[in-house]
């Protein structure tokens, strides 16, 4: 699947069962991101598959 | 799916609840509205500035009390965004374009007319610590047009993750007397030359706030101060966002914890501003932070 990660500006392709288990294959914290799969916001627990597109938001910002 | 209505959702909340885009908007603006409630942070007749820069966390504090200032009508609102300089990062193109088409009236000042440097020349000419210089010029600015505009209080995008960061950095660097200025409302004195700053998005985390911002498709760019990066701030931000991953909960329970202490810090470091002898603005030294750093640069 391809991966778009916001905050670096990078795209990355990856594979993994569902949003948990790619965040914690790409050692990002749910608790600082948001993830978006074809276009809709998700959580956790969203199943994945090897067509999707998914954008990862960074919820951090400012100073 | 969402506890409501059975559709698809977007977040689940520390509590377990999993709310869909149309109930977590209204959770969201129904919490907001009753932290407003409950600290008494708007009051009939107020004269409110937004400070705004184009982050998610200012624009939606402006959309909620624009929203809530046209429903209930006692209250105005204007904006105050402050340019720092800082190439790359702040752009306040989106955000003129949010105030136009919301018919909010937005004032801008910037580093370089207040000051004679942009913050990327202050750092490059004199070596100062980026979000030290910028704190002090900015907290100075938000306040002087605070006063200069007739606004009675100033509102920030200050959610809980920021809280419980200042909370836990002030801890750190045994600074509790700064504590005593955090809270939903701050100040420890009223005093006519300082507007109260009020928090909105007290009890909302950031990650809420930019699900929020998202979902309603504000015009903001979710990117970092590029100074900000290996801060003090955001190593203890890491670390929160660590053990609230681990232990959810955790930001609530500092925040809740240290407002069961915060009237006594108030107590404790109630203080008698006194003025500065070099530009008369307040200042509990007898020198200013702005009029030292303004000696440093001259």
């Amino acid at each position: 699947m391809k991966i778009y990660i916001e905050r670096t500006n990078k795209n990355i392709n990856a594979k993994a069962g569902n949003v948990r288990e790619l965040l914690k294959k790409l050692k990002l914290n749910p608790t600082a991101v948001l993830v978006r799969v074809n276009g809709e916001i998700v959580t956790e627990d969203k199943k994945l598959n090897s067509k999707d597109k998914i954008i990862i938001h960074s919820v951090v910002s400012g100073g | 799916m969402c506890k409501f209505c059975e559709t698809k959702p977007v977040i689940e909340l520390i509590s377990g609840r999993r709310l869909c885009k149309f109930c977590f908007i209204k959770y969201f603006e129904k919490k907001a509205l009753k932290n407003i409630s409950k600290y008494n942070l708007i009051e009939k007749g107020d004269n409110i500035l937004v400070g705004v820069s184009s982050g998610k966390d200012s624009i939606t504090t402006l959309s909620i009390l624009h929203k809530l200032s046209k429903e209930r009508k006692y209250f105005k609102i204007s904006a105050l965004a402050i340019d720092e300089g800082i190439k790359g990062y702040r752009n306040l193109k989106n955000l003129k374009r949010y105030c136009k088409e919301n018919k909010i009236r937005l004032h801008i000042i910037n580093f370089k007319d207040e000051f004679g440097y942009t913050l990327d020349n202050l750092i490059k000419k004199f070596k100062f610590m980026p979000c030290s210089v910028c704190g002090v010029f900015r907290r100075y600015l938000l306040n002087k047009y605070a006063r200069k505009l007739k606004a009675d209080k100033l509102a920030t995008g200050h959610n809980l993750d920021d809280e419980a960061q200042s909370i836990i950095m002030n801890y750190f660097r045994d600074n509790l007397e700064t504590s005593a200025r955090l809270g939903p409302i701050t100040g420890i004195v009223r005093d006519k030359r300082f507007a109260p700053r009020i928090k909105p998005l007290y009890f909302l985390t950031e990650k809420e706030t930019a699900l929020y911002a998202l979902l309603k498709k504000y015009p903001i760019k979710f990117n970092e101060c590029p100074y900000s990066l290996s801060t003090f701030r955001a190593h203890v931000r890491n670390l929160l966002n660590e053990f609230e991953n681990n232990h959810p909960g955790t930001k609530y329970s500092i925040v809740n914890s240290f407002l069961e202490i915060l009237p006594l810090l108030k107590d404790k470091y109630r203080e008698k501003i006194g003025v500065c002898k070099e530009c008369k603005e307040p200042t509990s030294s007898e020198i200013c932070k702005v009029c030292e750093l303004r000696m440093r640069i001259k």
